[in-house]
C-alpha cells in the first residue's frame, strides 16, 4: 500500500498517493485542471501553462501537471487568479492562432475551442499582424498548418516515446518554432496518424479526412480493425452510409489511442469502384451479373449432386471472416456437405501451439499481459511492421514499467532500441538465439513470449520446452496474420482427421467442388482439378475469383457483425458500421444457400443469426465459454482453447508476411495505403521503414 | 593578446579580481604564479570538501552571473558521494545586454577562473569540466584553448595537478547564438548537443544536471571568485562587501556616461558615486532619468531611486535586482518607449519559444511596443502593456518571461509620461 | 573534439561543429547536416532541429566579411542604431542580406558583450569598440582593399 496524504482542493478534503500529480489527483476526484502540453502516458512538459493553479503559502502559481502532492497541501483551481491566468495565456496563444474555425476540421472537437468557450479569451485585444506561414503536407496522410500549431509537443512525443519512430522534431526559436518532419519537407515514417489524433487543434490534420464533413454530422461506430490480428478497436465516423474516418479518440477497446495506418485510414477498400456488386455467373470467357435466386440455384444444385454422387469437396475459409462465419462454414461443410476437406491459409502453428500447452493454465498472454509483463521476448517477428498494436505496448511498457524486452530476430528490429539484448540469428537458429539468452532470461521474474511462423512443429515445441526450462511462470503469443486468422483455426476451420490441406486440394486433380470464402489461394497456386466448380465469396474480383463458376459479392468487415478472435485469443464483437448495396455477408450467403437446398440442409446447419451461431460457439468450442455480457458491450474476452490434445495437420504454415501498408487482397484495394507504397514499410528494419 | 585594457581603470576600484588586469602577460601561467597563482588550490586541496564549501558559505559570495543564488549553499547541493561522475560547467554564455565582465576575466586572468574550477572541483570531487563559451567569443575561445592546452603542458591540468595528485579535465565548448543558453539548464540542454530549452526544476542541475549526473553550474566571475576567498579566508572576502552581500564584483558601466567601461567595485558601493565619480558622470551635464542596474532584465530604477548601495539585498528591497552587474545609464534625453521596444525586441529574439506566455507574450508586446513607436500608439495600450506583462510574470517555464515582463512593468510605471507624450490617438 | 565529451555523448559535439562547419563551407547545407550527424551519431532530423535555434547558424550562406552591429540598449544610446543605418547606407543592403560581390553581409545583432566601450562591431568574430560611422567606413574600406 503506497503511503496517503490527505490535501485540500477547493475546500474538498481529498486523499491521494504520496507525490502523485496534481492534476491527475484531480482528475481522479472530478475537478478538471485544464492542460493542452500534459498527456497521460507521455513526458511531462510543463509548456503550456494552463494547468497553473494557486497553492497556499506559494508564491507563484503552481504547475498542476508535475506538482507533486503533499499532505496538508491546499489547492484552489477555480480561484479569480488563476481564472484570470487561464484567459491571459488562452489570450496569448490565440494572438498568432489564425481565424480558422469556419474551415478547420477540428471544429466541434477542439480543445482549444472548448478551453476558449469556459476560460474566456474569446474576445481578443490583439490587434497587430499574425505571424503566418503556408500549410505544408508532409505525406499523403498528413497535412500541417503551422499558424493553428499551439506547439503543446504532443505530437513529437507520441512519435518518438510513443511509437518509436522519430520523425517529428522542434525548429527554430520564439514565436517561430514550429514542427518539423524528419526530410525537411516530407515525413517518412510508419503514417499512422498517431501525431493527428493526438494534436489538440486542427493543426495536424488528415489527407482523407479533411474538409469531408463536421463531427457532428457523423455517427460513430466502434467496430474491430479488419487488418491485422492484433484486434485494434477501430471507430469509424460514418456519414450517409459512408466512412469517413476511423479513430479511437474514445480509448474504448484494448488499443487506448494506439492505431496503425491500416485501422485508421485502411477502410477506403469498402467504396472502391471495382467492388463486386451482384453475383456472377460464368459464361463463356467472361462473367455474367445473375439474382441471387439464379446464383444461389445453380450452387445449391451442383452441391447437391456433388454430394448425392459421392464427389469430393475442397472447403477453403477465411482469416478475415468472423468466427459465426467460419464456425457455421465448416459446420456446413461437415455435415452438410459431408466433407473433411476444410482448410484456411494458416499463418501460425496454432496446432502444435494448442497441444503443446494442452491442459494448461495461464500460458496464454492477451494485450494487456504486454503492457504489464516485466519480461518480454520477440522471436522472429518484426513487430512494428507486422504486430503494431503488440509493439506498441511493449514500448509503453518498457517506457512506464522498465520492462525487459528481447529480441531474436534475422534482422535489426524496433525494439532494438529498447532491449536488453538483440540476437540476430539466421532463419532456422532462432532457437539457439533463444538459448544464448536462457541465463538473463531465467532472472526475470516472469516471460511473454510472442513467435513468427519460423517457430513451427518441432521447434514451436522445443520453444515451449525451454520455456518451461526456465523456471519462471510463461506465457505466449503465437503470432498469425489476419483480423480472424486466430478465430479461423479455433472454429475449425482445419483439416481435421484426415481432410486435405489447402496445398492437397489445389493439387488434386479430381475435385469436384472448390468452396472459397475469403481467400484467394490462386494467387500463387494453380488448381489443378480442370473441371472442378469453383464457388468464390469475396469483395473483389481476385485471381481466384476470375477462375470461379459462380462468384457471390461478400460484405466486408465494417458492413456486419459477429465476433472475431485476435492473436491472443480475445474476442470481440463486430458491429456494422455501414450497409452495402449488393454484397451480402457471408454468413447470410452460407444461410442462402443452405436455404436453397433444402429444408434437411437447413436443419443440419442450423439458423444463419450470428446471435444464434454465436452461442452455439460457446457452447461446442473449447475455451470459447466467454461472457457475453463482456463481448456485447464492447469488451475484449479471452479464450482458453487448451484442453485437449489436438493431431498435427497437414500442409504448409506460413505467414503471408504483410507489412505496415500491406494487408493481403484488401490493401491492394486501398487507395491510401497504396499511396504512401512510396516508402513502403519493409520488414526487418528496411530501407522503407523508418528507424 | 593585446595586454592594453578597454578602458582607463579607476582609482575608486577595489581591485581584487582584477588586479592583474593590465600586467604584461597577464593572461599567462608563469605571470599567475609569480602574483599569488594557485595558492590557494594547494591551500584547498589540504581542506576538506566540507571546509572549502563553509569557507564559500562564510564569503557570503552569491552568483555573479544574474540570480545572485549564494555560491557555498548551491555547492552543498551536489551529492559529493554519488557513483555518477560529477561535472563542472562554468557559464560563459554572457549574453545580458548591458554585461561584458567575464569577457575581461577569461581574457585577463584566465589562471584566475581555472583555479576556481579546481578549488571546486576539490569540494566536488569532480574530474571534469566544460567551459560554455557563447559563439560571439571566438577569439576567446580560441585564447582558451591556448591556455588550457599550457595548462596541460606545464601541470595545472590534466593529471597530478601542481604535483597534487588530483586530475582534472577541462574543455572549452562553444555555443551558437542564444541568450536563453545563459540560462543554465538551457545551457546544459545545449551542451548536451540540443536546442537550448530550459528543463523542469527539479531536478535541479545539482543532482541531475549535464547528462543526468550531478553537475555544479556557476558564472565566470563566480569561479574566478574564489582563490581570493581560500587564500585570504571566506570572511575577509565577506568583510569587502555588506552583511549577507559579500565581496567585489566587476560592475559594467554603460550608457550615457563619460568614462563608461568595468569597474571592480565592493558589493554595497553607492550606485550614484559609481556613475558620477567612477564613470565619470553624464556628458553634457544633462540629467539623470533612469538606471538599469544590473542588466537589461531588471525593473529600471529612475533617477530618485538611485540613491542607493548597490547590494543584491538592497536593489531587491527597492523592487529591482542587482543581476549581471549590467548597469546602464540613461539620461533626460532617452526616449522610454523606443528603449521599451529595444528591450522588448531583444526578448521576442531571444525567446526559445517553448511556452506560450513568453513566446507570444514577447512577440505581442513587442509589436505593441513597435506600432506605439511608429505612431500608432492608442492610449489603451499603455495599461494594456502593463497587463500583458503581468500575465507573464511568474507564468513562464523559465525566468526569461520575468526577464522581458519586470523591465516593462517597470517603464509602464515609471515613465508612463513618456507613453503619453506618444500617443496619437486617444481612445 | 568528439572525445571530450562523455563515452555514448557524441551529441554534444553537434552544435560546435556546425559552428565550425559553417565557417568553411559558408552556410549549414543538408549535406553539412548529413555529415555532421554521422560524425556524431544521431539522426539528421536532430541536427536540423538546432540549426534554426541558434542565431550564429545559416542556412543560407554569408558574406566573406560578416557585419554585425549591435543595436541593444547600451550600443543604442550611444549612437548604435545610426550607426546600423550607416552601416545599411553604406553597403547598400538590410539586415540578413549579402551584397552583389558576396564580399560584405549585414546584421543587426543582440548585445555581443561589449556594452561598456560601445557602439560595438562584429566582423566575422574579430571585435571593434567605439565605432563611429567614421571608423566603420574606414574598418569596410580596409576590408575591400584587401
Amino acid at each position: 500500500m503506497a503511503e496517503t496524504v490527505k490535501l485540500t482542493i477547493n475546500g474538498s478534503p481529498i486523499e491521494a498517493e504520496k507525490g502523485a500529480l496534481l492534476i491527475e489527483v484531480a482528475r481522479a476526484n472530478g475537478i478538471e485542471i485544464p492542460a493542452f502540453c500534459y498527456y497521460e502516458g507521455l513526458s511531462l512538459q510543463a509548456a503550456c501553462r494552463m494547468c497553473l493553479v494557486e497553492v497556499e503559502k506559494t508564491p507563484k502559481l503552481q504547475v498542476g501537471c508535475t506538482l507533486p502532492v503533499a499532505e496538508g497541501m491546499v489547492v484552489h483551481t477555480e480561484s479569480d487568479v488563476v481564472k484570470s491566468a487561464r484567459k491571459g495565456t488562452l489570450e496569448f496563444l490565440l494572438t498568432n492562432h489564425p481565424l480558422d474555425c469556419p474551415v478547420c476540421d477540428k471544429g466541434g472537437e477542439c480543445e482549444l475551442q472548448d478551453m476558449v468557450f469556459r476560460y474566456g479569451a474569446g474576445e481578443s485585444r490583439f490587434v497587430e499582424r499574425k505571424q503566418h506561414v503556408d500549410e505544408q503536407q508532409w505525406s499523403p496522410v498528413v497535412f500541417f498548418d503551422a499558424p493553428r500549431c499551439i506547439l503543446c509537443y504532443r505530437c513529437v512525443r507520441v512519435c518518438n516515446e510513443g511509437l518509436g519512430v522519430n520523425a517529428l522534431g522542434i525548429a527554430n526559436r520564439g514565436v517561430i518554432a514550429e514542427i518539423v518532419p524528419n526530410h525537411h519537407d516530407h515525413l517518412e515514417c510508419d503514417e499512422c496518424g498517431a501525431c493527428i489524433d493526438i494534436c489538440p487543434v486542427g493543426a495536424l490534420t488528415s489527407g482523407i479526412y479533411r474538409y469531408q464533413t463536421r463531427p457532428w454530422e457523423m455517427n460513430h461506430v466502434g467496430t474491430i480493425c479488419t487488418h491485422c490480428a492484433d484486434g485494434c478497436r477501430t471507430t469509424l465516423g460514418v456519414r450517409n452510409e459512408k466512412i469517413i474516418r476511423g479513430n479511437n479518440r474514445d480509448s474504448s477497446g484494448i488499443n487506448g489511442e494506439f492505431l496503425c495506418i491500416k485501422g485508421r485510414y485502411g477502410f477506403d477498400f469498402t467504396e472502391h469502384p471495382e467492388r463486386l456488386q451482384s453475383p456472377l455467373l460464368k459464361v463463356g470467357d467472361g462473367f455474367e451479373p445473375v439474382s441471387w435466386s439464379k446464383a444461389l440455384e445453380v450452387v445449391a444444385k451442383k452441391f447437391a449432386a456433388v454430394k448425392a454422387a459421392g464427389g469430393s469437396f475442397g472447403v477453403i475459409g477465411s482469416s478475415h471472416t468472423t468466427n459465426e462465419e467460419s464456425f457455421f462454414l465448416q459446420k456446413f461443410a461437415r455435415q452438410a456437405l459431408g466433407t473433411k476437406n476444410i482448410d484456411h491459409h494458416r499463418s501460425g502453428d496454432l496446432t502444435t501451439f494448442v497441444d503443446a500447452l494442452t491442459d494448461r493454465a495461464n500460458v496464454l498472454a492477451t494485450v494487456t499481459d504486454l503492457y504489464t509483463a516485466k519480461a518480454v521476448l520477440v522471436v522472429a517477428s518484426d513487430l512494428s511492421q507486422q504486430h503494431p498494436l503488440l509493439a506498441n505496448q511493449v514500448r509503453a511498457n518498457v517506457r512506464h514499467h522498465g520492462a525487459h524486452v528481447y529480441a531474436v530476430t534475422s534482422g535489426p528490429v524496433r525494439e532494438d532500441k529498447q532491449s536488453i539484448a538483440s540476437v540476430r540469428v539466421e532463419k532456422g537458429g532462432e532457437l539457439a538465439g533463444v538459448e544464448g539468452l536462457r541465463e538473463k532470461l531465467a532472472a526475470e521474474g516472469e516471460l511473454v513470449i510472442l513467435f513468427g511462423d519460423a517457430i513451427q512443429g518441432e521447434s514451436l515445441r522445443k520453444l515451449v520446452a525451454f520455456g518451461d526450462s526456465l523456471g519462471i511462470p510463461v506465457k505466449y503469443v503465437c503470432l498469425v496474420d489476419y483480423s480472424n486468422s486466430r478465430g479461423a483455426f479455433d472454429m475449425g476451420l482445419i483439416p481435421r482427421e484426415g481432410g486435405m490441406s489447402r496445398e492437397q486440394m489445389l493439387a488434386s486433380s479430381d475435385l469436384d467442388v472448390l468452396w472459397v470464402v475469403g481467400a484467394n489461394p490462386l494467387k500463387s497456386t494453380s488448381l489443378a482439378a480442370k473441371n472442378a466448380f469453383v464457388v468464390v465469396q469475396d469483395l473483389f474480383m481476385t485471381e481466384t475469383a476470375k477462375r470461379a463458376d459462380v462468384i457471390f459479392p461478400a460484405a466486408s468487415a465494417y458492413e456486419k457483425s459477429g465476433t472475431v478472435t485476435n492473436v491472443c485469443g480475445e474476442v470481440q464483437k463486430l458491429k456494422a458500421a455501414i450497409k452495402v448495396m449488393g454484397a451480402k455477408a457471408d454468413l447470410e450467403i452460407f444461410g442462402l444457400i443452405a436455404k436453397e437446398m433444402g429444408p434437411d440442409v437447413v436443419k443440419t446447419v442450423g439458423i444463419w443469426s450470428p446471435e444464434k451461431v454465436f452461442e452455439e460457439i460457446r457452447k461446442t468450442v473449447h475455451g470459447y465459454d466467454v461472457s457475453v455480457p463482456v463481448i456485447a458491450t464492447g469488451g475484449a474476452a479471452p479464450t482458453m482453447p487448451l484442453n485437449g490434445r489436438v493431431a498435427a495437420l497437414p500442409g504448409t504454415v506460413a505467414s503471408a508476411g504483410d507489412t505496415l501498408f500491406t494487408s493481403g487482397t484488401l490493401s491492394r484495394y486501398s487507395k491510401i495505403l497504396n499511396s504512401v507504397m512510396e516508402a513502403p514499410g519493409e520488414l526487418y528494419g528496411g530501407k522503407g521503414s523508418a528507424s | 593578446m593585446p595586454t592594453k585594457l578597454y578602458n582607463e581603470p579607476s582609482p575608486l576600484e577595489t581591485r581584487v579580481l582584477s588586479k592583474r588586469f593590465g600586467l604584461e602577460n597577464s593572461h599567462t601561467l608563469d605571470v599567475y604564479l609569480a602574483n599569488d597563482g594557485f595558492k590557494a588550490f594547494l591551500k584547498a586541496h589540504e581542506m576538506t570538501p566540507a571546509q572549502i564549501i563553509d569557507e564559500v558559505k562564510a564569503s557570503a559570495l552569491r552568483g555573479r552571473g544574474g540570480a545572485g543564488f549564494p555560491t557555498g549553499m548551491k555547492w552543498s547541493f551536489v551529492p559529493r558521494t554519488s557513483p555518477k561522475p560529477k561535472y563542472i560547467v562554468i557559464n560563459a554564455d554572457e549574453s545580458e545586454p548591458g554585461t561584458c565582465k567575464d569577457r575581461l576575466l577569461m581574457e585577463y586572468d584566465p589562471y584566475q577562473m581555472i583555479e576556481g574550477i579546481l578549488i571546486a572541483a576539490l569540494a566536488m570531487d569532480s574530474h571534469k569540466g566544460y567551459l560554455y563559451i557563447r559563439g560571439e567569443y571566438r577569439y576567446l575561445l580560441d585564447h582558451m584553448d591556448r591556455v588550457i592546452a599550457e595548462a596541460y603542458s606545464r601541470g595545472y591540468l590534466g593529471k597530478n595537478i601542481a604535483g597534487t595528485g588530483f586530475e582534472f579535465d577541462l574543455v572549452a565548448h562553444s555555443g551558437a547564438g542564444a541568450y536563453e543558453c545563459g540560462e543554465e539548464t538551457a545551457l546544459l540542454d545545449s551542451l548536451e548537443g540540443k536546442r537550448g530549452i530550459p528543463r523542469m526544476k527539479p531536478p535541479f542541475p545539482a543532482v541531475a544536471g549535464a547528462w543526468a549526473s550531478p553537475t555544479l553550474l556557476n558564472n565566470v566571475e563566480t569561479f574566478s571568485s574564489i582563490p581570493v576567498i581560500i587564500r585570504d579566508g571566506g570572511p575577509a572576502f565577506a568583510a569587502l562587501g555588506t552583511p549577507k552581500n559579500g565581496g567585489t564584483r566587476l560592475v559594467c558601466i554603460s550608457g550615457h556616461v563619460n568614462k563608461p567601461g568595468v569597474y571592480e567595485l565592493p558589493l554595497g558601493f553607492p550606485m550614484l558615486k559609481a556613475i558620477y565619480e567612477v564613470a565619470g558622470g553624464i556628458p553634457g551635464g544633462k540629467k539623470l532619468k533612469a538606471v538599469v542596474p544590473g542588466g537589461s532584465s531588471c525593473p529600471l530604477l529612475r533617477a530618485d531611486e538611485c540613491d542607493i548601495p548597490m547590494d543584491y539585498d538592497t536593489l531587491a528591497k527597492v523592487g529591482s535586482m542587482l543581476g549581471s552587474g549590467g548597469m546602464v545609464v540613461l539620461d533626460e534625453t532617452t526616449d522610454m518607449v523606443k528603449f521599451a521596444l529595444r528591450i522588448m525586441r531583444f526578448y521576442a529574439h531571444e525567446s526559445c519559444g517553448w511556452c506560450i506566455p513568453c513566446r507570444e507574450g514577447t512577440t505581442w508586446l513587442k509589436k505593441i511596443l513597435q506600432r506605439f513607436d511608429d505612431g500608432g500608439g492608442r492610449h489603451d495600450d499603455v495599461a494594456l502593456l502593463g497587463e500583458l506583462s503581468k500575465n507573464m510574470l511568474g507564468r513562464t517555464f523559465c525566468a526569461l518571461g520575468d526577464a522581458a515582463a519586470m523591465p516593462t512593468i517597470s517603464i509602464v510605471d515609471k515613465f508612463a509620461a513618456d507613453f503619453e507624450k506618444r500617443l496619437t490617438v486617444l481612445v | 573534439m568528439l572525445a571530450s565529451y562523455p563515452e555514448g555523448r557524441k551529441r554534444s559535439a553537434v552544435v560546435p561543429m556546425l559552428i565550425y562547419a559553417q565557417d568553411e563551407t559558408g552556410a549549414v547545407t543538408p549535406e553539412l547536416i548529413d555529415e555532421v550527424a554521422k560524425r556524431c551519431e544521431v539522426a539528421p532530423l536532430q541536427v536540423d532541429e538546432v540549426v534554426g535555434y541558434y542565431s550564429m547558424l545559416h542556412r543560407k550562406p554569408q558574406g566573406k566579411y560578416h557585419v554585425q552591429v549591435c543595436t541593444n540598449i547600451s550600443c543604442m544610446l550611444v549612437g548604435g542604431t545610426e550607426l546600423y543605418e550607416h552601416a545599411k547606407n553604406k553597403l547598400g543592403i538590410g539586415h540578413k542580406q549579402v551584397t552583389s560581390d558576396g564580399q560584405f553581409s549585414l546584421e543587426e545583432v543582440e548585445c555581443m558583450g561589449a556594452c561598456s566601450w560601445a557602439p560595438a562591431v562584429e566582423i566575422n568574430y574579430d571585435f571593434h569598440h567605439h565605432v563611429t560611422p567614421e571608423k566603420l567606413d574606414q574598418l569596410i574600406e580596409a576590408v575591400r582593399k584587401r
